[in-house]
């Protein structure tokens, strides 16, 4: 539903976005991650036809933004980077402004999507204040809100949960995830913990290159320490329980942290059913033993340094 | 057209949100009475109609509309709002022809203020109503054209001050090109008369002149219509990027 085809963006003479094509298709929550300067909003804004590209083409339900505008833009929400809104105006009289300009006129049909969306956003207790006086937690709200009115089939964001606290960033994942099945999402966001929460999809960016584009755990899976595991003896010499376990076939590292034993296996192979009949096998006295964490920061950032 | 009514009611109503637009159309009104009464001597004239009043509209516009128009595209660009708005399924056209209409229409309501000044112009003597009517015209169609000025330069820029002094300095050489003093000036300087009477066909007073005195050609309302048409059309170029 949302298509780009090696988009190119020149900015004087340094290229933010450098060939990026990617399919969005309904269904699919796409978080796009990167560092700073990456191109990732440079990319949104080619998406929603607010940019045009140097090269390529972005298609949105299969109408060309550049060609076809006014089409493209009926089918999706767009919430901008920091939410822009027009200050000076009431939560309501903003939303009746957005249905308005999406064409929902009469008066039953416009009530009945804007009070939708004041329900999902929990705007009720706002609705008459000016967007001025607003939290930027309820800023952000009404920037969903005006996003998602029309019930559009794809759904565009930039950064949709930054500056929010924790619980209105766990509310606007919810409110995300509540929406996936029917709709094509992208969603950008430096938060790695919530681009694996929320997305069923990621693609990291650096340099205005796509570096990957592929499920959460897949990229976690391209960890060096992937399905590695860690145990703690009672009291035991770890001495000859690391060389058995460095023995064993899978096994491609084993050391000694504190008191953790880290074990290692070679990629794309597992080792915790191994240690543990081995444990069994050699009566060692298990404390515990666990899957080692996998930090996707770290995925991130071996990827980016690379790059 | 639905989405150029839409965004013309939210920008007009938009000059009412705030305390802006109030002191605007205040200070239009006592510097429009003001001028009239006071620096053109009105009572001096010894004449029932609003020409002293007419006269000063050009001087008035050069600072009173450039703060009208800085706004319109600075603020939108500024604040990100722009982002939003051009995302909406409207084009650049209709957003630049709302917006220009709406400013339009609140300078307008500006000048339908000062409505009093006719109504004193009768009660105190017999006044010629015809300049009156063409006067009042030929000053709208006048306003339109600095408004579509300050448009275009407001949006060249993010920054307010820099549209207004922008606004003020392309609207002066227009104002400048036509007043008389400025053409005695000129051809002092030993300039011949065709390029003096060529510059002043660019000017708003040279075809306000002949409005405020009742007469309204064609080349007077094409002049302004051409001037704000093309104006805006450049302002959507810049707005396309």
């Amino acid at each position: 539903m949302i298509e780009a085809e090696h988009l190119v963006k020149d900015y004087g003479a340094n290229r933010a976005v450098d060939g990026v094509s990617f399919h969005v298709r309904k269904g699919d929550i796409l978080g796009f991650l990167g560092p700073n300067g990456a191109g990732k909003s440079t990319t949104m804004k080619m998406l929603t036809g607010f940019l045009s590209p140097n090269a390529g083409v972005a298609r949105i339900g299969g109408h060309d933004v550049q060609k076809n505008p006014i089409e493209a833009k009926k089918l999706f929400g767009y919430l901008p980077e920091n939410g822009p809104l027009y200050h000076e105006m009431t939560v309501s009289e903003f939303l009746r402004f957005i249905a308005e300009m999406r064409g929902f006129r009469t008066g039953p049909d416009r009530i009945e999507k804007i009070g939708r969306v004041v329900e999902i956003c929990h705007l009720d207790d706002v609705l008459n204040q000016t967007i001025d006086t607003l939290s930027k937690g309820y800023r952000q709200r009404v920037g969903l809100a005006q996003a998602v009115l029309h019930d559009p089939s794809c759904l565009i964001m930039d950064e949709p949960t930054e500056g929010l606290d924790p619980n209105q960033k766990q509310e606007v994942r919810k409110l995300i995830g509540s929406m996936s099945e029917e709709k094509a999402i992208i969603l950008s966001t430096h938060i790695l913990d919530e681009a694996e929460a929320v997305c069923n999809r990621i693609i990291i960016i650096a340099n205005g290159r796509i570096l990957v584009d592929e499920k959460p755990e897949d990229l976690r899976r391209r960890h060096p320490r992937y399905n590695a595991v860690r145990l703690t003896l009672h009291g035991a010499d770890t001495k000859p329980v690391l060389n058995i376990l460095s023995a064993l076939e899978p096994v491609e590292k084993v050391w000694q942290e504190d008191d953790w034993l880290i074990v290692v296996p070679g990629k794309d192979k597992t080792v915790d059913q191994l240690v543990l009949q081995t444990a069994r096998e050699h009566n060692w006295p298990l404390a515990s033993m666990e899957k080692l964490p996998v930090p996707l920061e770290e995925v991130f950032w071996n990827l980016t340094q690379d790059n | 057209m639905q989405p150029v009514l839409t965004l013309f009611k939210r920008e007009f109503y938009g000059y009412f949100r705030t305390p802006v637009g109030y002191v605007f159309l205040i200070v239009f009104v006592v510097a429009s009475v003001g001028m009239m009464w006071f620096v053109g001597r009105f009572f001096d004239t010894n004449d029932a109609g609003l020409n002293r009043f007419f006269v000063f509209m050009p001087w008035i516009f050069l600072f009173l509309i450039p703060a009208v128009g800085m706004r319109l595209w600075a603020e939108e660009k500024k604040s990100g709002t722009w982002e939003l708005l051009f995302t909406l399924p409207l084009s650049v056209t209709q957003a630049v022809f709302a917006k220009f209409l709406a400013g339009w229409a609140f300078v307008s309501v500006a000048i339908g203020l000062t409505f009093t000044l006719p109504l004193t112009v009768a009660y105190l003597g017999d006044p010629d109503w015809g300049p009156i009517f063409t006067g009042y015209f030929g000053g709208i169609l006048m306003a339109g054209a600095y408004l579509s000025i300050c448009s275009l330069t407001s949006s060249l820029t993010k920054n307010q001050v820099i549209g207004f002094v922008l606004s003020i300095s392309i609207c002066l050489v227009l104002v400048l090109m036509g007043w008389s003093v400025f053409n005695d000036l000129l051809l002092s300087a030993h300039l011949p008369i065709w390029v003096v009477d060529g510059l002043s066909n660019f000017s708003f007073v040279t075809h306000f002149d002949s409005m405020m005195r009742g007469l309204v050609t064609v080349r007077d309302v094409a002049f302004f219509l051409t001037l704000s048409a093309f104006c805006l059309f450049l302002n959507v170029l810049v707005l396309e990027r």
